[in-house]
């Protein structure tokens, strides 16, 4: 038997790519970082400077190009929809090129689209970048085990969310149930929404079956919990938390030495 | 140190219990007075739907509370409701599908131990050791969700064994496995229990499995209370009749079934070439298949667990497109439609193919009993006296008859599986393929299901069943497929 | 279930607890998941719409945002437990920015602020009203929650008075439709299935046999 005792897995962890060895907890910081102050700065060169940054960081992810494209995809796609309404509707400000009713597209409109369609894109880079490989159980071993978020609710939600992944295969079953049921011949529109019905309805008996799995096993039992792999913070997660700091530091001086720092509602 | 686990086997007293699930006006277990002595191993036996489910959850603490139905006098595991002795106890649910709680089989097997605090090293030896004990030969991060039905219930059973809990449940814990299957798990029980560590108290309709490590009988009425209770020599050989007839396999007493007239040649229905099957299109289970059904007769597909019977079973019904190779129905099947069922319209393939899947939830599209059975009728555009007189037919037949308005949901493991069978009956396909028909049926409604199946045959349609059932290859079986399972080398390829 | 009492048996307050059991919290992640899944084939669909009816009128997008709302609104009336609407919300939004979306973690932040207005209406409430009027509050809620969070977020704040005011207005709309009526009839046809026999909100569409 192919086993892998404890001791093994953390040998094995030296092979995965570095960003592999940050615990999931410290990811989840480190989009805190990458984010909350562009959400509340708007312009363009701090955004700039940010997806430069974090697309530099992307050969540590251990992600192929090909599918980093793929998931980059709807953002690149998407990104302009807020500048669009950002360039119709902000505030007047310098010279006015166009003005039609409410829309009025003037110097900071424009300047403004532009910085917030950027900032969609540095705001959608940190989440590919950090979570694309991440796995739930590691990443719901370390809230409980290092922020000591209750257990009983973060396994819970574990379980449940590991349902995402049967609902490939449900809707496979599903189908081919009530193909063999007499029940496969109707329109696509129709077949689709009453399947979409059909999976929702499983997905919480199965819920509700697997909480009684869950509690058959000693799930909610009054003792203290102890856990199978350890989720541990070490020097990758330091590095991995000073690395955001200062790209947002980086990011944030370079607009205010270039003169465009700007703080939303200023 | 090692946790709640340690505290010697547990007591079970039950005074004057019951149970009445919520939208049921039955009391699903009435009456019911009994005491197990710690290290007792008792196997309780009961017809189908007789309440052994519903008691082995109570034994549990899973019943839930008000929301879930109403209670009656008391239960407890040594003084205390079994909710508050939860991490002391282990239960192998009757439905294997549902208990897979991790993704990785290694995680999903550590989950009950982590619950009841046994520290790290030895969590990982217990893996191992159970894993090893119930026969489940995988890598520790195998994936979860790509698990035959046997798989999956090995996977349950290691689970609570590597718990070593102080009273050990089993609700039908062989009932999807092959026969070595059986004899692995029954032993890895023994082992457990061989030191008097934990009380054991098992469900299994099939006794000779069981009986030699048992040290007591416990038999539940459906009618509330116990019917017989005692050492299980005694209980079975004494009052063996009257319990045969209330439904319980007792070892010895003949089903009284006529054997199957031996069928000469006939010729075959759907036939295959050089078929490679698989869920998906990169990984086939099997390949080079030339098999043929011969038509108005039973075959059964039997094999070890994880060979690809179910997987065949789909491919040959028409519903899983094969992976190379083809299925050809015959033209007295195919009528004017193409050769290949896997083409055929669902309402097509209603009448010339009809499946039973393995899993019988997944195949329940109603919310009552009665609709589930007229679900293919009325795709069929029955009228409505036709399908109404159909439907109460088959549920006399199966015993279903005072669970017409049920959710199909709702019901024991034995019923939902008669449920199943019974809404390919009732639209008479000319072939029917049957993925484990009889899996949790007692003595009673494994006869009338067999009955009417072979009504079915000398109506002249084809039976086509999956199982690990020696009672159906013996009275289903004219004819015999066996599947072993490809190397794992060769199917990664 | 006679159509004649003034107060639905789902309006009623039980005398049940408020603790959450296991199978709350299960079910809470599955139906989680499942909203993730509707925002994330919304995604597309809904952002064309929004990007649309901007380029129309001023703030007239808000209109296409119910469906991501409906998550609050489904796991407040479903579970009926306090932090249900903001927990089916959220977990939806994480699922949504984790299979790929336009815009990533903001997703999350979004659903914790939806999530918490739909809450608060449910808060308000005492957990006790969960007809299909305390739905639609609980709907506007979600959207006002959004509008709120978005001033900062999607930097509204720099857009004039108009906008705002019609932004919020049509939030507030469908809010109320896409995602209280909707979620109100989509908890009244999983009850008839009987998939809600564990929980207070199926109670009242269950028979006995
Ligand atoms: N969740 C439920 N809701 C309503 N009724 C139920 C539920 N579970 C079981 N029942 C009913 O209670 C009765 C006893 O069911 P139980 O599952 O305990 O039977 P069983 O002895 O285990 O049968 P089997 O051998 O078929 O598994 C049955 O009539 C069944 O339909
Ligand atoms: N949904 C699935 N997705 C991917 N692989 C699967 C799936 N179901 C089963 N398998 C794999 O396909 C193989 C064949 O499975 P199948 O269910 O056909 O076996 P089986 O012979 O019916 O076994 P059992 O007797 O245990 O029911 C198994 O090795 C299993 O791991
Ligand atoms: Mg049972
Ligand atoms: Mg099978």
């Amino acid at each position: 038997m192919t086993s892998l005792t404890a001791a093994d897995r953390s040998t094995v962890l030296h092979h995965r790519p570095p960003l592999d060895r940050v615990n999931p907890v410290t990811k989840v910081l480190a989009v805190l970082i990458l984010s909350v102050p562009l959400l509340l700065t708007i312009d363009w060169v701090s955004a700039s400077t940010a997806v430069l940054l974090e697309v530099m960081l992307f050969p540590l992810s251990g992600l192929r190009f090909t599918a980093l494209l793929k998931r980059a995809l709807p953002v690149l796609v998407f990104a302009p929809i807020g500048g669009i309404s950002m360039l119709l509707y902000a505030k007047p400000g310098g010279t006015e090129y166009l003005s039609l009713g409410f829309v009025r597209v003037t110097d900071n409109s424009i300047e403004l689209a532009v910085a917030v369609t950027i900032r969609v894109l540095a705001l959608g880079l940190p989440t590919i970048l950090l979570f694309a490989r991440v796995d739930p159980t590691d990443l719901a071993d370390g809230l409980s085990q290092i922020t000591k978020l209750p257990s009983r609710f973060v396994l819970g939600i574990l379980a449940g969310a590991r349902m995402l992944g049967l609902f490939i295969d449900d809707w496979r079953s599903l189908a081919l149930a009530r193909r063999a049921r007499g029940l496969g011949d109707r329109g696509v529109v129709r077949r689709f929404a009453s399947m979409a019905f059909v999976l929702l309805v499983f997905a919480i008996r199965r819920g509700s079956k697997l909480a009684t799995a869950m509690e058959a096993r000693g799930f909610g039992a009054p003792n203290e919990r102890t856990w199978a792999r350890p989720s541990r913070l070490g020097r990758a997660d330091v590095v991995a938390v000073l690395v955001t700091i200062v790209i947002m530091a980086f990011a944030l001086s370079t607009a205010v030495l270039a003169g465009t720092f700007r703080v939303v509602g200023q | 140190m090692p946790g709640a686990a340690a505290t010697g086997p547990a007591r079970v007293v039950a005074r004057d219990w019951g149970w009445r699930h919520a939208g049921r006006k039955a009391w699903a277990v009435r009456d019911l007075d009994l005491v197990i002595e710690p290290g007792e191993r008792v196997l309780l036996l009961g017809a189908s739907g007789a309440g052994k489910s519903t008691l082995i959850h109570a034994l549990a603490g899973v019943l839930g509370g008000a929301d879930e139905g109403e209670s009656h006098g008391s239960l407890l595991v040594d003084g205390v409701p079994p909710e508050r002795a939860r991490g002391r106890i282990g239960l192998v649910l009757q439905d294997p599908d549902s208990q897979v709680i991790l993704s990785k089989v290694g995680d999903d097997v550590a989950f009950g131990c982590e619950n009841l605090g046994v520290e790290r090293e030895e969590i990982w030896r217990r893996v191992d050791a159970s894993l090893e004990a119930v026969g489940l030969d995988l890598p520790l991060d195998h994936s979860t969700s790509a698990l035959s039905g046997g798989q999956k219930q090995r996977l349950a059973l290691a689970g609570v064994l590597a718990m070593h809990p102080s009273l050990l449940l089993l609700d039908e814990p062989t009932a999807n496995l092959d026969p070595a299957g059986v004899a692995e798990v029954r032993d890895a029980v023994a082992r457990l229990v061989d030191d008097g560590s934990s009380t054991l108290v098992v469900i299994e309709h099939r006794v000779d499995v069981w009986r030699e490590l048992m040290t007591r009988v416990v038999v539940l009425d459906a009618d509330g209370g116990v019917l017989a209770d005692g050492p299980p020599d005694l209980v079975l050989d004494d009052v063996g009749q009257r319990l045969a007839d209330a439904g319980v396999w007792v070892p010895g007493i003949p089903l009284g079934l006529a054997p199957r007239p031996v069928s000469g040649p006939s010729a075959a229905v759907i036939t295959t070439d050089d078929l490679a099957i698989g869920r998906t299109r990169k990984q086939p289970v099997q390949e080079h298949l030339g098999l043929a059904v011969p038509e108005g007769a039973a075959t059964v597909i039997v094999g070890p667990n994880g060979a690809g019977k179910s997987t065949l079973a789909l491919t040959l019904a028409g519903l899983l497109p094969e992976i190379t190779g083809t299925v050809t129905a015959a033209p007295q099947l195919a009528g004017r439609l193409g050769s290949r069922p896997i083409r055929w319209k669902s309402t097509e393939l209603l009448t010339r193919i009809g499946t039973v899947f393995q899993d019988p939830e997944h195949q329940f599209v109603s919310s009552t009993v009665r609709n589930e059975l007229g679900v293919g009728l009325q795709a069929l555009r029955w009228s409505r006296t036709a399908i109404d007189e159909r439907v109460s037919e088959i549920l006399e037949a199966l015993g279903l008859g005072r669970l017409a308005e049920a959710n199909p949901f709702s019901l024991s493991g034995g019923q939902k599986r008669r449920l199943s069978v019974a809404t390919v009956l009732a639209a008479r396909p000319a072939v029917m393929v049957l993925d484990e028909p009889t899996f949790g049926q007692d003595r009673r409604t494994w006869l009338s299901l067999v009955r009417l199946l072979q009504h079915e045959l000398e109506r002249g349609a084809t039976i086509l069943s999956v199982t690990h059932d020696a009672g159906v290859v013996e009275h289903l079986g004219d004819h015999r497929i066996l599947l072993e399972p490809l190397e794992l080398g060769r199917r990664a390829a | 279930m006679s159509a004649s009492t003034k107060i639905s048996p789902s309006e009623r307050a039980a005398s049940r607890t408020l603790r959450w059991r296991v199978v709350d919290i299960v079910v809470v992640a599955v139906l989680g998941v499942a909203t993730g899944l509707i925002f994330w084939a919304w995604n597309t669909l809904g952002s064309l719409w929004y990007a649309g009816a901007s380029a129309v009128t001023p703030g007239f997008g808000g209109i296409a945002v119910g469906i991501w709302l409906l998550g609050g609104v489904l796991g407040g009336l479903i579970i009926r437990k306090p932090g249900a609407a903001l927990l089916v919300e959220t977990i939806g939004a994480i699922v949504s920015a984790l299979i790929g979306n336009a815009w990533g973690v903001t997703t999350v932040y979004s659903g914790l602020a939806q999530g918490l207005g739909a809450e608060l209406v449910f808060a308000a409430l005492a957990y006790k009203r969960f007809g299909l009027v305390p739905a639609i509050l609980a709907g506007a809620g979600a959207g006002a929650g959004a509008w709120l969070l978005e001033l900062v977020m999607s930097g509204n704040l720099e857009k004039g008075v108009e906008f705002n005011a019609i932004y919020l207005g049509s939030l507030l709309v469908s809010g109320a439709v896409l995602a209280g009526v909707v979620g109100w009839a989509l908890v009244r046809a999983l009850a008839s299935t009987g998939a809600l026999s564990r929980f207070a909100s199926g109670r009242d569409a269950r028979r006995e046999v």
